[in-house]
């Protein structure tokens, strides 16, 4: 199985890659379009700033490419939060695939938040063998309000996308490379798609 | 300010001490084979419950550095929980070079009460969601007041006035460690704590005084902290952390069991 982590300099991909190699799969750090094009499964990771992040997706034409692949995308935290239409954070347009707007948690609550919630209103093949109210860990300030395309809601000062399923597009908030067992069962259900 | 109740989980932090690669201290709490090699503790610890980790490098000597990051790459490369590096961490390449090791976090302390304007670069470059600013800090005649390398340094900065500004410059995190509690296994500096978690809109992680579960439990109720760190306790097996888990549920803390 070909597997393409789309690299542009957002963060620390590392851990996404140690997570595939304890399940036997290498994914292959690239930003070139011919391989993310031909690869089975890419992966869409991201840390840091939101419209820092979207100037580096344009300066290589990924915010073009992304939108357009057929096979199974999963945009992971920051890279989930890019793939909704607008993000709060330095007013940033996303690449819209999926219809929701992200915003900024208020300061009713610790921000970011940090640790590990619970995701419940499963929705997916993505989930599949994960039970409701599993634990995965989170790390963010903004969040994808709730919407049609929730896969999983978890609670922090109200009710938020935690997942986000449109097609062949899959993204998530929490971190599956780092959520324990729960992520790896994630992460395999991911390659089974 | 009341916090809105939500589901996030409060954190165990187990905290392991490497010098040249290796965890210092001693290290008892399960039959382990090589129980000074920090790749097979972290794994155990993850086994065990443990929601997140501290590797403090407390060598930190420039020759050391190289050794540090074969660990970490290691750590990684084996362990499915997120983790924090500390100990001799002063400049933004020391940050990028254990982010590509796969660290999660970085903790800054002495680097930080020098050079505060390091805060805003590592935050502003790497986002603060991997910045932890760890504080040490003693209360003096009444007074909270910061210590640099290891606490044995007074300074003259005040604990709260610092803890706001390093908030205002982008920490993610603040690990504060009370060195009036540290190693009296008596309870953690909860009052203090307290003060931290209603000035600032970060979350705490509370170090120093662990000794048994209840404190654990009081940490959270009466310190309002988001985490607990601890060593020894975990380390000789004195507080197994399933077993903390299910104390701090039983008292109504949302914990991951």
């Amino acid at each position: 199985m070909k597997l393409s982590i789309v690299n542009y300099g957002a963060g620390n991909i590392k851990s996404i890659q140690f997570a595939f190699q304890r399940l036997g799969h290498k994914a292959v750090l690239t930003d070139k379009p011919e391989e993310i094009i031909n690869s089975d499964k890419v992966l869409f990771p991201g840390v840091g700033e939101a419209s820092s992040a979207m100037l580096k997706l344009k300066q290589s034409g990924l915010d073009v490419l992304i939108p357009t692949l057929k096979q199974p995308v999963l945009g992971i935290c920051l890279g989930m939060q890019l793939m909704c239409k607008h993000s709060e954070e330095g007013d940033t347009a996303g690449l819209g695939i999926f219809d929701v707007n992200v915003k900024r948690f208020s300061n009713k609550v610790k921000v970011p938040q940090m640790g590990w919630n619970t995701i419940s209103n499963l929705k997916s093949e993505l989930f599949k063998d994960i039970k409701e109210k599993e634990y995965m860990y989170l790390v963010h300030s903004y969040y994808a309000e709730a919407c049609a395309e929730s896969i999983a809601i978890t609670d922090y000062e109200l009710p938020y996308a935690s997942a986000l399923e449109n097609d062949n597009f899959f993204g998530v908030q929490f971190h599956p490379e780092k959520s324990s067992k729960a992520g790896e069962q994630l992460l395999k259900n991911f390659l089974k798609l | 300010m009341a916090k809105s109740d939500n589901m996030l989980t409060k954190r165990i932090v187990p905290c392991l001490d490497i010098k040249n690669g290796r965890t210092v201290k001693g290290v008892n709490f399960v039959d382990l084979r090589d129980a000074g090699d920090p790749v097979i503790l972290a794994k155990q610890y993850a086994d065990l419950g443990a929601d997140e980790l501290v590797f403090l490098d407390i060598a930190a000597t420039l020759e050391n550095r190289k050794t540090m990051h074969d660990m970490v790459l290691k750590v990684a490369e084996q362990v499915n929980i997120p983790f924090t590096v500390g100990g001799g961490i002063s400049t933004v390449e020391d940050v990028d070079d254990l982010l590509h090791c796969g660290a999660d976090k970085v903790s800054i302390n002495s680097s930080a009460v020098k050079r505060p304007e390091l805060i805003n670069e590592l935050s502003d470059k790497f986002g603060s969601q991997c910045v932890v600013v760890a504080i040490d800090a003693k209360q003096v005649n009444g007074e909270w007041l910061v210590h640099l390398a290891g606490g044995t340094i007074p300074t003259t900065i005040k604990l709260f006035e610092w803890a706001i500004e390093v908030e205002q410059r982008g920490a993610g995190e603040i690990l504060f460690t009370s060195m009036n509690h540290d190693g009296t296994k008596a309870g953690f500096a909860n009052e203090a704590l307290a003060k931290l978690s209603e000035l600032v809109n970060i979350p705490i992680i509370a170090s120093g005084g662990a000794g048994n579960i209840q404190h654990f439990v009081d940490t959270f109720n009466i310190g309002k902290a988001d985490a607990a760190l601890a060593a020894s306790v975990f380390h000789f097996g004195e507080i197994p952390i399933l077993e903390l888990k299910e104390a701090l549920f039983n008292n109504g803390i949302p914990v991951r069991i």
